[in-house]
C-alpha cells in the first residue's frame, strides 16, 4: 500500500496517516469491504432478499389465496383492493405474481446450484488431468455450440413433461458446460503455478491439490457464473412458458402470467397485466446481474480494497 | 489460409454428423407418430403396421442412417402435418428469417459500434453512464417481453391516444396486403421485429465494443500517435477504431446461434412465417421430419457463419497467422 498515492481510485481511508501501523485484514474482511463498496450490488442483494421473502412467504403475505378466481368482479387495473389489478378470471394479480415468483426463482436457484456443482467437478478434472475428460468436454461443447439452445430446450422439455423439475433438469444439463469451460480455463493456468508445484512436491494427492489449492482460487469466476446461470434460467423458463412450450396452468410462474396477458397488447387499459410480472422478471434478472458484478469485483484481488 | 479453411470444414463434418444423430435420437424418441392410433380398434396391429410402413420398427441407428443418406441426396422427407416435402417448406421459411437476421445484424452492429465508441471516448461522462444503464436493462430484458412492451407502447398506445386509422409501426407480418419489396411499408413492418430480435445483442455488443475500444485507446501505439501530434479525430477513427473492431467480429459470429433462437420468439410475436415459426409449428404438431430438417439446416448455417467470421478475423488482423 506504499504506492497508494499513485493509484487513481484509492480509498482515502486507506491512505495511512504518517507513523500508523498498517492494519492486517483477512481475506473475508477484504472481500466484504470490496463487495460493500459496490453500491449497486448491495442494492441488488437487498432487492433479491426482498423478492425471495415476498415470493416464498406468499402464503402469509399474498392478500388472496392462490389461483382464487372471482368471476363476479370485472377485471380491472390496480386499485386499493387489488394493488396489481385482476385478470380475466378475476384472480388477484399481486397474489399470482408472488406465487409465480416461487416457481421462477426456484428454477433459477436450483439450476444455478446443480450446473455449478457439475460444471466445477467436470471442469476441474478436465483442466487438471487433461486427457479424455478434456477432449470429451471440448467435443461436447462443440456439439452444442451449433444448435440454438432454445430449440434444444423446447424439445427436451416436451420429452420430460412440462414441469418445473423438468426445467431444472434440462437447464442444468445444458448450463453446466459453460461453468465447466470457465473452470477448466482457470485450472489450466493455475496448475502451472508455483504453489501447486510446491503442494505436489510436499506429497499432496491430485484430488487434494484440486480441492485445497486450486478451487479456492477459482471461487470468483465460479460465483459470477453461478449468478449468470440464475439469470439465464429465469429468462429461459419465462420465454418457453410464454411461447406455450413450458409450464401450464394451474401452475403459475411469471412466464405463465405473461402468456395469459396477451390481451394487454391490443388494449392499453390492460397494460398492467404485462407490466407487473414483467417488472418482477426484469428486477430479478437485473439484481442477479448486479450481484454478479459486485462479486466479480469483490473476489478480484487486483481491485482496490 | 486455404488449408486452415479446409481443416475447419473437415472438422465441422463429424461434429455435424454426430449432432445430427443426437438430434435424430432426441426427436424420434420424443414424438411417436403412431400415438394417434392408440385408441383405434385392434390398436396393437394397426400401430405395428404403421411402424413398419414408416420404418420405425428398425433400430435407431438404422433409422438414422437411412434418414442421413436421404439427407445427403437432398431429401429431407415429408412433413407429417402438411404432407409437403420438408426441403421446400424450409426453403420458403428461410427468406423472411434471413431478412430479419440481415437487418438485425446490421442494425445491432451500427448501434453497438456507435455507442461503444462514444462511451469509450467519453468514458465516465453522463452519456457513458446512461448507455451503461440502458445496456444493463437490455441485457436483463427477455426479447419476448420487449416485443410485448413494444407492441403495447409503440403500436397500440399511439393508435388509442391519437385515434389513428392505422398504426405507425405494424405488429403483424412483413408486408401489408398486396404490398411487396423494399419500401416504407416494409420498414414499418420490420422495425419492431428487428428491435425485438436484437435488443440483447445491441446491449451486449455495445459493452464489448466499449471495452475493446478502451483497450486500444490505452495501447502504446495510440499514445505514440498522440505524442507525435496526430489530431485526436484521426487517432480515434484511423488508429484506434479499426483495431477495436476486430474482437467484435468473433462475438457477432458466436451469437449467430443465439439469434436463430431469438427468431423463434420474434416470429411468433410478430406473426412472421419464417424458420422460427416453422420450428414452433413442427414442435407443437409433433412433426418430426420438419424438426430434424430444421435442426440440420440451422446447424449448417451456424457453422458456415462461424467459419466466415474466422476467415474475416484473419483478414482483418494480419497479426493472426492461421495456416
Amino acid at each position: 500500500m506504499t504506492t497508494a498515492p499513485v493509484l487513481p481510485d484509492v480509498d482515502t481511508e486507506l491512505a495511512l496517516p504518517p507513523g500508523a501501523e498498517p492494519v492486517a485484514r483477512s481475506n473475508w474482511q477484504l472481500f466484504r469491504r470490496r463487495f460493500f463498496r459496490h453500491k449497486l450490488a448491495v442494492v441488488a442483494i437487498v432487492v433479491l432478499l426482498l423478492l425471495l421473502v415476498v415470493c416464498f412467504g406468499a402464503s402469509w403475505i399474498a392478500p388472496y389465496p392462490k389461483n382464487q378466481t372471482n368471476l363476479l368482479i370485472t377485471p380491472g387495473g390496480p386499485s386499493a383492493k387489488h394493488w396489481f389489478g385482476t385478470n380475466a378470471l378475476g384472480q388477484d394479480m399481486l397474489t399470482q405474481v408472488l406465487y409465480g415468483g416461487q416457481i421462477s426463482l426456484k428454477i433459477g436457484i436450483a439450476v444455478a446450484f446443480f450446473s455449478t456443482v457439475v460444471g466445477v467437478f467436470v471442469g476441474a478434472i478436465a483442466g487438471f488431468y487433461r486427457g479424455w475428460t478434456d477432449q470429451g468436454l471440448s467435443r461436447l461443447v462443440d456439439l452444442f455450440l451449433i444448435v440454438p439452445e432454445l430449440a434444444i430446450l423446447a424439445v427436451a422439455i416436451e420429452r420430460l413433461g412440462r414441469s418445473d423439475n423438468a426445467f431444472i433438469i434440462v437447464l442444468a444439463a445444458l448450463g453446466w458446460m459453460y461453468i465447466a469451460r470457465v473452470v477448466r480455463g482457470q485450472v489450466l493456468s493455475l496448475r502451472e503455478k508455483e504453489f501447486v508445484e510446491a503442494a505436489r512436491a510436499s506429497g499432496a494427492s491430485g484430488p487434494r491439490i484440486i480441492v485445497r489449492h486450486i478451487l479456492p482460487n477459482c471461487i470468483g469466476p465460479i460465483m459470477v457464473n453461478a449468478t449468470l446461470a440464475i439469470a439465464a434460467a429465469v429468462i429461459a423458463e419465462s420465454t418457453l412458458t410464454y411461447l406455450g412450450l413450458g409450464l401450464q396452468p394451474p401452475a403459475t410462474s411469471w412466464g405463465i402470467l405473461l402468456n395469459q396477458a396477451e390481451s394487454a397488447v391490443t388494449s392499453t387499459s390492460q397494460f398492467y397485466l404485462v407490466f407487473f410480472p414483467g417488472l418482477f422478471l426484469i428486477l430479478t434478472v437485473l439484481a442477479v446481474n448486479f450481484l454478479g458484478d459486485g462479486l466479480r469485483d469483490a473476489f478480484d484481488p487486483q481491485s482496490p480494497h | 489460409m486455404l488449408t486452415y479453411i479446409l481443416r475447419r470444414i473437415l472438422y465441422s463434418i463429424p461434429v455435424l454428423i454426430v449432432a445430427s444423430f443426437f438430434v435424430f435420437w432426441g426427436v424420434r424418441t420424443t414424438y411417436d407418430p403412431t400415438a394417434k392410433y392408440r385408441t383405434s380398434k385392434d390398436a396393437a396391429r394397426v400401430i405395428a403396421e404403421k411402424k413398419k410402413e414408416l420404418g420405425l420398427d428398425r433400430s435407431i441407428f438404422a433409422q438414422w442412417w437411412s434418414w442421413f443418406t436421404n439427407f445427403l441426396h437432398g431429401d429431407l422427407g415429408i412433413s407429417y402435418r402438411t404432407n409437403d416435402p420438408v426441403s421446400s417448406m424450409i426453403r420458403k421459411a428461410v427468406w423472411p428469417s434471413l431478412q430479419l437476421m440481415f437487418w438485425g445484424t446490421i442494425f445491432a452492429l451500427a448501434i453497438a459500434i456507435g455507442v461503444g465508441v462514444y462511451s469509450s471516448v467519453k468514458q465516465y461522462s453522463a452519456g457513458d453512464y446512461a448507455f451503461t444503464g440502458l445496456s444493463y436493462v437490455g441485457i436483463a430484458m427477455p426479447p419476448f417481453l420487449f416485443g410485448l412492451l413494444a407492441i403495447a407502447l409503440l403500436v397500440t398506445l399511439p393508435v388509442e391516444k391519437f385515434h389513428l386509422s392505422q398504426p405507425i409501426f405494424y405488429s403483424v407480418g412483413l408486408h401489408s396486403e398486396g404490398q411487396s419489396g423494399f419500401n416504407l411499408d416494409y420498414l414499418r413492418h420490420i422495425a419492431l421485429p428487428v428491435l425485438t430480435l436484437t435488443v440483447q445483442s445491441v446491449a451486449v455488443w455495445s459493452r464489448f465494443q466499449r471495452a475493446s475500444m478502451l483497450d486500444v485507446l490505452n495501447a502504446d501505439y495510440v499514445r505514440t500517435s498522440r505524442a507525435k501530434g496526430v489530431p485526436e479525430r484521426n487517432v480515434i477513427f484511423r488508429h484506434a477504431f479499426r483495431n477495436a473492431l476486430i474482437p467484435l467480429v468473433t462475438v457477432v459470429a458466436l451469437d449467430s446461434a443465439f439469434l436463430v433462437g431469438g427468431l423463434v420468439v420474434t416470429e411468433q410475436i410478430f406473426s412472421i412465417s419464417g424458420m422460427g415459426r416453422l420450428f414452433l409449428d413442427a414442435l407443437t404438431g409433433g412433426d418430426a421430419p420438419v424438426l430434424l430438417g430444421w435442426f440440420v439446416v440451422v446447424a449448417i448455417f451456424v457453422i458456415v457463419f462461424n467459419l466466415i467470421a474466422d476467415v474475416a478475423y484473419g483478414v482483418l488482423d494480419p497479426r493472426i497467422r492461421v495456416g
